[in-house]
């Protein structure tokens, strides 16, 4: 695999070998010694143009986990923030010798016009990228299902038939987007729910089916609940009329809580209003998979990362 | 004097003959001591003629001047431009249209035309001196605040009603501000997987709409700018058969590409308005045939590199379109049979000229008529490549695609700006 | 190039319980073996060698596998390699007797790869190395305590081994 730009472009056989590989990297991870020693002496960059403590440490956790060295580039208060472009600061990593790049990037596509563009010879992973992807978020959201479905049984399984409702600001979410992509090709039932000031025209061309009710989506007992954070931007630029009436229609409360059912996952790609899309109820609950899923997180970047940089010419 | 006996040329009605020209005219037979230009297998076409294009100069001459704009006009087979008012300072007074076609005048390859901003600084707040601007030496007709829409009603009615009293037109960039704030691409299925913001059909149709109306209440004319959807056509169709007096105008982009174009995020084929779906293309050609659409104009619009190269969103929109126009405008619509050479010199000489009331352009090749022609090989098959490219500028979203077609020679007012197929050098072309 | 059988199901057979016997003997009493064994047949094997080892003295070992993938030298020069996974028998391996098992030992490398594993997996008291078949043309100093069948062999030859829980047989062939 040379890059990882979306979850669109992946087959079912290349996820489910994503997620069996991140079974291994997270077994190592119970080990005495923590470090396996795969990209010692390869160069990782983290190039973030966007705020994120959790993503970057993340994919930093990662990298060092397979002995890679890391260097963290973010745009805040660097020559990016001055004005250089997008194609100087791939050419200054280039000099330097990065051999990976992580880039988070607020542009949709970034990651694309900087994997294809030539100006680099490095693998790049998206981080994500505007409001298009965010692939390692889709896959580590997947492996937390499937581990919390299937346990020591995981490895060769897709998620055949499981039921998924995202719901939230589906418009602008990158999250929400790959794993559409993600959960459908891995045989999921993927519904959406959200005002329809918040659904992407043109959804109704998409792998899910759409609601706008979400006691009914409850109702019909999805084993996946994923909910998505509502930025308060966009309670500014009339997508709804205010937080009050965002969390009473679409917020996922105590009272909502309690009628799901008791083996359905809850899930949130973090950072959490708390309060506002989820109760902290929800989001403490035994059902709620939320921390696991930054652990997972490390797991399935340690997974990409090894296929990025492994693998010269045979 | 320059004297030329063109030999064999196919003329737009088919019928193959010899042209002459001399003292700047055509006239009825070989003037001694011409110099021949062979025609021979190459279609005669009248001096096209540009009613949408970006010079650049003054201010932007990093990505175009008015001398390389001219250039890439003439080896496109154009002999006048419309130049658009989006300059720095903007074309909104008499001594900047001016300077425009000074420089036009002055370089030789094209008659430059300024087109006038419509209000002070393209700011859409107060009208500009459009008065002044019709009388001044540059006698600007064309009124746009191109690169912007003129949003405001009340604006829009008043500049009507202004430039009717001299026959003058207002050229509106239909783009409801409110609807496409921050677009990027047409709004759709493939704009929403992209994660890029969309520009609707509506927010163009809804103004088109308005102004028809507008133009219609006040009895003025009305030529609407790059028309992008097949919903603006039926709202033009409409209008035309209640006898508005609206004329239209589409990019060669638009008869060629789609939208698929965005999905790697190139921005080459980022522009304003947007590239639309397959139904937008076909119904655009179909409008060009039946005239619902009266014209084909480049909106050939400059950029440097770093503007192109770089993530979608913060590219600038627009394409290069001069030197490839004729090109496309035979692979979309000529060679897939639904217009006629005939047809081309209309759309994009005749009817041109008439709507921007450019004199000269309405009898072609007529003894008398000034001498603007070019003469393209419609056989020739080229990958279209940067070593066509003759502006400043290499934003174009052909480059590596086949296109027909080869401009061999042009003549600006009887004096030759391409011959051969390769551009005159400017001390050639220049008038003292 | 025809394929020439050098062990038969028999053979192997007998290999294994001599090596078992060996391991024993060499183990003077203690109860703490660890097999593990090298993905793939590796793993076969070291499961066939507990087992005969748990017959001669029940309980005495336990078996597992190594996945040394991550460990390779050679990551970065051949195309991607998919692990398989690691399986530690409950109890790790710190204090014990691991033995190392692999189906053909030859250049060394895969062992070296073995050893560093291990190490960052926890600290054996000793580590021992059974091979079914070792072809010789080391490229480390690294040398077998257990074999099955020294076969000389020219870098030219492939030696395959086949297992009946895999390859539905169980022989050694040489081409």
């Amino acid at each position: 695999m040379r890059h990882l730009l979306s979850t669109k472009d992946l087959s079912r056989d290349e996820a489910i070998a994503i997620l069996d590989l991140a079974e291994d990297m997270a077994q190592a991870q119970t080990r005495e010694v923590k470090k396996l020693p795969a990209l010692r002496g390869k160069t990782i960059v983290n190039l973030f143009f966007e705020d994120s403590t959790r993503t970057k440490t993340s994919f930093e956790a990662a990298a060092k986990r397979l002995s890679a060295d890391v260097i963290n580039f973010s745009a805040k208060g660097s020559s990016v923030s001055k004005g250089e472009s997008l194609k100087d600061t791939a050419q200054t990593l280039a000099a330097i010798g990065a051999d990976g790049v992580v880039i988070r990037h607020h542009s949709s596509g970034a990651p694309r016009v900087l994997a294809t563009s030539g100006w680099i010879d490095a693998g790049v992973v998206n981080a994500g990228d505007g409001t298009h992807e965010h692939p390692t978020q889709g896959l580590l959201d997947a492996f937390t299902m499937r581990k919390r479905l299937h346990g020591e049984a995981s490895r060769g399984k897709a998620l055949d038939g499981v039921t998924v409702t995202i719901v939230g600001d589906i418009l602008h979410s990158r999250v929400a987007r790959s794993n559409v992509w993600l959960l459908s090709t891995l045989g999921a039932e993927v519904s959406l729910v959200a005002p329809g000031t918040l659904l992407p025209v043109g959804v109704e061309t998409w792998p899910v089916t759409v609601g706008y009710d979400l006691d009914a989506a409850i109702a019909a007992k999805p084993q996946v609940l994923m909910m998505l954070r509502i930025q308060s931007e966009r309670m500014n630029a009339a997508f709804f009329p205010n937080a009050r009436e965002y969390s009473r229609q679409w917020g996922f409360d105590d009272e909502r809580l309690a009628r799901l059912p008791e083996d359905s996952l809850v899930m949130h790609p973090g950072p959490m209003n708390r309060g506002l899309e989820i109760s902290s109820g929800a989001a403490d609950s035994a059902r709620s998979t939320i921390i696991e899923q930054v652990a997972n997180g490390v797991s399935i970047r340690m997974a990409v990362l090894y296929l990025l940089l492994t693998g010269g010419a045979a | 004097m320059s004297t030329y006996v063109i030999t064999g040329a196919s003329l737009p009605d088919g019928t193959t003959t010899d042209l002459f020209v001399s003292g700047g005219v055509f006239v009825d037979a070989a003037p001694s001591g011409a110099r021949t230009i062979d025609a021979a297998g190459l279609t005669a076409l009248p001096g096209l003629v540009d009613l949408h294009t970006h010079l650049r100069e003054p201010g932007f001459e990093q990505s175009e001047t008015v001398l390389t704009g001219s250039r890439a006009a003439a080896i496109g087979g154009f002999t006048a431009v419309f130049a658009m008012a989006n300059t720095s300072p903007v074309s909104d007074t008499a001594g900047v249209v001016e300077q425009v076609k000074a420089l036009g005048d002055q370089h030789g390859y094209v008659t430059v035309r300024p087109i006038g901003a419509v209000t002070v600084g393209l700011d859409g707040q107060r009208l500009s001196e459009i008065g002044a601007m019709a009388q001044s030496r540059a006698q600007v007709r064309v009124f746009s605040d191109d690169g912007k829409c003129v949003s405001d009603a009340l604006l829009m009615r008043r500049a009507l009603e202004y430039v009717k009293t001299f026959g003058g037109v207002i050229a509106q960039h239909s783009q409801e501000p409110r609807l496409t704030e921050n677009a990027q691409m047409n709004e759709g299925a493939l704009s929403g997987e992209l994660g890029l913001a969309g520009w609707p059909a509506v927010a163009e149709e809804a103004i088109i709409a308005r102004d028809v109306l507008l133009a219609q209440h006040v009895g003025a004319r009305l030529h609407v700018c790059h028309v992008s959807t097949a919903g603006s056509v039926d709202v033009i169709r409409w209008a035309k058969a209640r006898g508005i007096d609206v004329t239209a105008e589409v990019t060669p982009h638009h008869l060629l590409l789609t939208e698929q174009l965005a999905s790697g995020y190139d921005a080459r084929f980022k522009v304003n308005p947007p590239l639309r779906r397959d139904e937008d293309v076909l119904a655009l050609r179909e409008a060009l045939a039946d005239g619902t659409v009266d014209i084909v104009a480049t909106d050939h619009a400059p950029h440097p590199l770093e503007a192109k190269e770089c993530a979608w969103d913060e590219a600038a929109f627009g394409m290069v379109g001069l030197e490839s126009a004729l090109r496309v405008v035979q692979a979309s619509v000529v060679d897939t049979g639904l217009l006629t050479f005939s047809d081309v010199a209309r759309v994009l000489s005749t009817k041109p000229a008439e709507i921007g009331l450019l004199a000269g352009y309405s009898t072609p090749f007529a003894a008398g008529s000034p001498a603007n022609l070019t003469l393209y090989d419609a056989a020739a098959r080229t990958v279209f490549a940067t070593e066509h490219l003759h502006g400043k500028s290499v934003n174009s979203p052909y480059l590596g695609r086949e296109l027909p077609g080869r401009v061999i020679a042009t003549l600006h007012q009887g004096r030759p700006t391409v011959l051969d197929g390769a551009l005159l050098e400017p001390q050639e072309v220049a008038r003292g | 190039m025809t394929a020439r059988t050098v062990l038969q199901q028999a053979d192997i057979t007998r290999a294994l319980t001599r090596i078992s016997h060996e391991i024993l003997e060499s183990a003077k009493g203690s109860t703490d073996l660890v097999l593990l064994g090298i993905p793939t047949r590796g793993v076969i094997l070291a499961e066939r060698i507990a087992a005969i080892l748990n017959e001669i003295e029940p309980g005495c070992a336990r078996a597992g596998a190594l996945d040394v993938t991550m460990y390779r030298d050679d990551l970065s020069r051949n195309p991607t390699r998919t692990p398989s996974p690691t399986q530690i028998p409950d109890g790790g391996i710190d204090g014990t007797t691991v033995v190392l098992v692999d189906d053909v030992l030859y250049s060394g490398r895969t062992i070296r790869s073995a050893l560093d594993a291990i190490n960052d997996i926890g600290r054996p008291r000793v580590v021992r190395l059974a091979a079914l078949v070792d072809r010789g043309h080391r490229e480390l100093p690294i040398r077998a305590d257990f074999v099955g069948k020294n076969l000389p062999s020219s870098t030219e030859e492939r030696i395959n081994v086949r297992l009946a829980e895999i390859d539905g047989l169980d022989e050694v062939t040489i081409e």
